[in-house]
């Protein structure tokens, strides 16, 4: 029926031949034919399948991939190279504290280790399993063969090539065409229409894409070998100029030429109007407050906030019974170097008989060597604790009568 | 070496030229030569959508909607940087907002892919087969839209390389300490791994399109695509043993990312996020969401591309189970949080939750309450797993709900820190809503692509799993 001109190609050179191939309907087929070739000991052979055919492998005999310890060799590497190189960047290259950590701590540093782990595992497993497959093939005999097209959809083929040590023309045709093929078994010829090399056009095109890409990084290179005379050149100039002008520079709009303006006069800022003179300056018409102003409750509450904010502003130097006697009175005597005020001690008369008024202001502007502490106590606080001072001025001068009568017994 | 003259002379003897040989026209012989074998089946089912002239009416509709959406993301970026991330309604204490809700929010969806493709694998899970490549397809454009947010929030869109290892001029290296440059690896391991996996799962399949191509042109770029890639059983070998490799190294990833996204919060100090079990909590959500999202592309997908015979009822119920598993280890997760704020007597810890619960944001909690656990509970009725209409409505609230869960977490804790001085409350601008649905554009313009011009369902691994291709 068939003209053998029409289904064997006419060929010069015998040695044109690459191999026999037979095509299968069914996996079952497939897998049976695969034994068959096998048992015969062909070894440069290969099956074809839309999918891959569970039980081929071992009906061809096909020995496990080496691919699973590539991976693992490179899964290892990458692990140790992140590693390795958190630990150089951060105690070696750029030694960088932060919050005053270890330069190199290994939990913190075990995320980034473990996604490069997976990263050059999962790529050397991909590139791998091209490389051991010999992918991208552009071009292969078979792609001659127009049925062979079909090996992608629905059918299964056997090749045996004819490099095959054991392959015969005849017994290789005969043994495949016992194993119950569809249809002829074909020859394959090699490829000699297709060449190795590719078409000039895409040559040149390569090229001139090829020369073009080094440019930027030659004049990259260049820059950063030569000097320059001319300005930086900005892509995308940030920040860099900005529409203002900065406190010390001339302002040709205002009549002074300066770029600094005062506030306007009368101007108060917001909270610090301070108009009460009494609870803000401890002052009544002009003279030392006597009493306390009406915003400050005398409570148990008042006296314990005073309590607290004297423990933390003023025990340092003038101790916990106001003494004078505080940590830092105690250190600076230790050093004796003679340019050191002595605190006061808060018990003395002259300072028992002044006003509440009097004491505030001290506390808010500071006496002889002692700093004003409006800044960091606030008007109440410092309120609070001219009220526990009081307190205390009153308890370290107390005697015996100042007790109540149940608690004296305890002191007897 | 082969006698060519041997052979001819052999087939004439033997007779065995007589059998069908290759005909003149070749189309004609592969259409009628066909039958019903099940494997030429699947092929036609699926790479037809690639093939045929014409896509279905609803793929244009639903292309034009997209592409407007991507220019309306194209003219929010441009503002945006032009004018700097104040077009957002970012503010302090709220500086992060919509765009680290959205970030975590794509991240998550991305999560359905690797699980149906890598876990869903090592588990032999065989239904996985027909919506494992849309699902991982599903993943990239996911992450594709996540880095978006990132990116811009930077400020300076030009600069996101500082974040990458990179020697420079200031000699300086990224922080590789802070959670924020985990992330960096984290995610963009993942893209990496995840486009590999889904590339490695499509060149069999591009194989088929380039072999049945019938224009130059399909040939010439799906024949690239496929890398010479025909079938042989010493490759497939390799191919699957790699094929499981990345199963099982995507499996430890996929949970490490969004893990290292919880970090970000996990890590700081604030009541609200300062809590160990973020993340368990974060990547079953971020299962849950994916797999309402694969549900919301797959219904119209497999209507409109005739797949239904492939993508069968069964298959969505499966998946409608997993969201009821997922949604409710979610609910579990909020349960034990304020289980948590309770019993370590934290009063900063306990007031985030009751004003999480209660306080100005208590809108956004309650919709995220509803659509997260609420809702899904339906599917515990066979007659709700199996409606199309239900299942689309549910799946679509579960996104909005867990679009909503990652807003609560970021927006209400970070709101309302230590400090009631610094206490403030966010409200996105219109730019806000622009950007995010922007993202939406890109997303389903990429999935339209997609389902038009790459075969939609992974055929080789279909064929393996068919009876056809065992029957022993």
């Amino acid at each position: 029926m068939t003209d053998s001109s029409e289904n064997i190609p006419v060929v010069k050179e015998p040695e044109q031949v690459h191999g026999l191939l037979a095509e299968y309907e069914t996996p079952q087929q497939l897998i049976s034919a695969a034994r068959q070739v096998r048992d015969a000991g062909y070894s440069r052979w290969d099956s074809y399948s839309p999918f891959p055919v569970h039980g081929l492998d071992p009906a061809m005999g096909i020995r496990p991939t080496v691919l699973p310890w590539i991976v693992f060799v490179a899964g290892l590497c990458g692990g140790t190279f992140a590693l390795f190189f958190q630990w150089w960047t951060s105690t070696t290259d750029y030694p960088w504290i932060v919050s005053g950590k270890p330069f190199f701590s290994i939990p913190a540093n075990i995320p980034i280790t473990f996604e490069l782990t997976v990263l050059s595992a999962a790529l050397t497993c991909f590139t791998s399993m091209l490389l051991l497959n010999r992918l991208p093939l552009p071009a292969h005999p078979l792609d001659r063969i127009r049925r062979f097209a079909r090996v992608t959809d629905d059918r299964f083929f056997i090749l045996i090539q004819a490099s095959d040590p054991k392959f015969d023309a005849r017994e290789t045709a005969e043994l495949l065409a016992r194993t119950g093929p569809r249809g002829a078994v074909e020859t394959v010829m090699e490829d000699t229409h297709s060449s190795a090399t590719l078409p000039r056009g895409v040559v040149f095109g390569l090229l001139i894409v090829g020369s073009a890409a080094i440019v930027p990084f030659a004049l990259t290179t260049l820059a950063r070998v030569s000097t320059s005379t001319s300005t930086r050149f900005h892509i995308i100039p940030d920040m860099d100029w900005q529409q203002k002008f900065k406190a010390q520079r001339q302002n040709s709009f205002f009549a002074d030429q300066r770029a600094m303006r005062l506030d306007v006069p009368g101007t108060v800022a917001q909270g610090e109007l301070q108009d009460d003179d009494h609870y803000y300056h401890g002052k009544v018409n002009g003279s030392f407050a006597k009493t306390f102003p009406p915003q400050v409750e005398i409570s148990d509450q008042t006296m314990a906030r005073g309590q607290e904010r004297f423990g933390i502003y003023c025990t340092p130097c003038h101790g916990d019974d106001g003494s004078g006697q505080g940590m830092v009175h105690l250190r600076a005597k230790s050093l004796m170097q003679g340019t050191w005020v002595p605190p006061a001690d808060l018990r003395q008369d002259t300072l028992r008989y002044k006003s509440v008024g009097e004491l505030f202001d001290g506390i808010s502007r500071g006496v002889r060597n002692m700093p004003g502490y409006a800044r960091q106590v606030d008007v109440a606080d410092r309120w609070a604790i001219v009220l526990y001072l009081r307190a205390l001025q009153h308890a370290q001068g107390a005697r015996i009568e100042d007790i109540p009568e149940s608690e004296r017994k305890g002191l007897e | 070496m082969a006698a060519v003259g041997d052979l001819q002379e052999w087939q004439r003897e033997s007779g065995a030229a007589d059998a069908p040989a290759e005909p003149k026209d070749y189309r004609a012989w592969q259409t009628e030569s066909r039958g019903d074998n099940p494997f030429a089946r699947i092929t036609d089912t699926v790479i037809r959508i690639v093939e045929t002239p014409k896509p279905p009416r609803a793929w244009y509709i639903a292309l034009t909607i997209s592409l407007c959406w991507v220019a309306c993301f194209l003219v929010a970026v441009s503002h945006l940087v032009w004018n700097g991330i104040g077009i957002w309604g970012n503010n302090n204490p709220v500086g992060w907002a919509w765009d680290i809700v959205n970030f975590v929010f794509w991240v998550g969806i991305g999560h359905a892919g690797t699980l149906i493709s890598a876990i869903l694998f090592l588990l032999r899970q065989q239904w996985r087969t027909v919506i494992n490549r849309a699902a991982e397809a599903m993943t990239i454009f996911a992450v594709i839209c996540a880095l978006m947010f990132p990116a811009l929030h930077i400020g300076r869109p030009w600069l996101p390389y500082w974040m990458l290892p990179i020697p420079n001029q200031m000699d300086m290296w990224p922080q590789f300490r802070s959670p924020l440059d985990w992330d960096v690896f984290a995610v963009s391991t993942y893209f990496t791994v995840s486009l590999v996996f889904w590339f490695m799962g499509l060149v069999p399949d591009l194989a088929s399109i380039r072999d049945r191509a019938d224009t130059t042109g399909r040939r010439l770029i799906y024949g690239i695509l496929a890398l010479g890639w025909r079938g042989s059983a010493r490759q497939w070998h390799r191919y699957e043993r790699a094929y499981l490799i990345l199963a099982a190294l995507s499996t430890p990833l996929v949970l490490s990312v969004h893990s290292v996204v919880s970090f970000d919060f996990a890590t700081a100090q604030l009541p609200g996020w300062h809590t160990t079990i973020f993340p368990p909590y974060f990547v079953a959500g971020a299962i849950f969401s994916g797999f309402a999202m694969v549900n919301t592309l797959l219904i119209p997908a497999r209507q409109f591309f005739g797949l239904k015979g492939l993508i069968e009822m069964r298959h969505l119920e499966q998946m409608n189970k997993i969201i009821l598993a997922t949604g409710t280890m979610v609910g579990y997760s909020y349960a034990m949080e304020f289980f948590i704020a309770w019993y370590g007597a934290s009063p900063y810890e306990q007031f985030t939750f009751i004003n999480r619960a209660f306080g100005p944001y208590a809108w956004a909690y309650w919709t995220m309450v509803s659509c997260n656990v609420i809702f899904p509970q339906l599917f515990w009725f066979r007659k709700v797993r199996t409606n199309i209409a239900a299942m689309m409505v549910l799946c679509v609230l579960v996104n909005v709900g867990m679009w909503f869960e990652r807003f609560v977490i970021i927006a209400t804790s970070i709101s309302r820190d230590f400090l009631p001085s610094a206490w403030g409350y966010y409200v996105p601008t219109k730019w806000d809503f622009i950007t995010f649905l922007g993202t939406f554009g890109i997303f389903f313009t990429l999935f339209l692509l997609f389902c038009r011009f790459l075969p939609m369902i992974a055929t080789a691994e279909v064929k393996a799993i068919h009876p056809a291709a065992h029957g022993h």
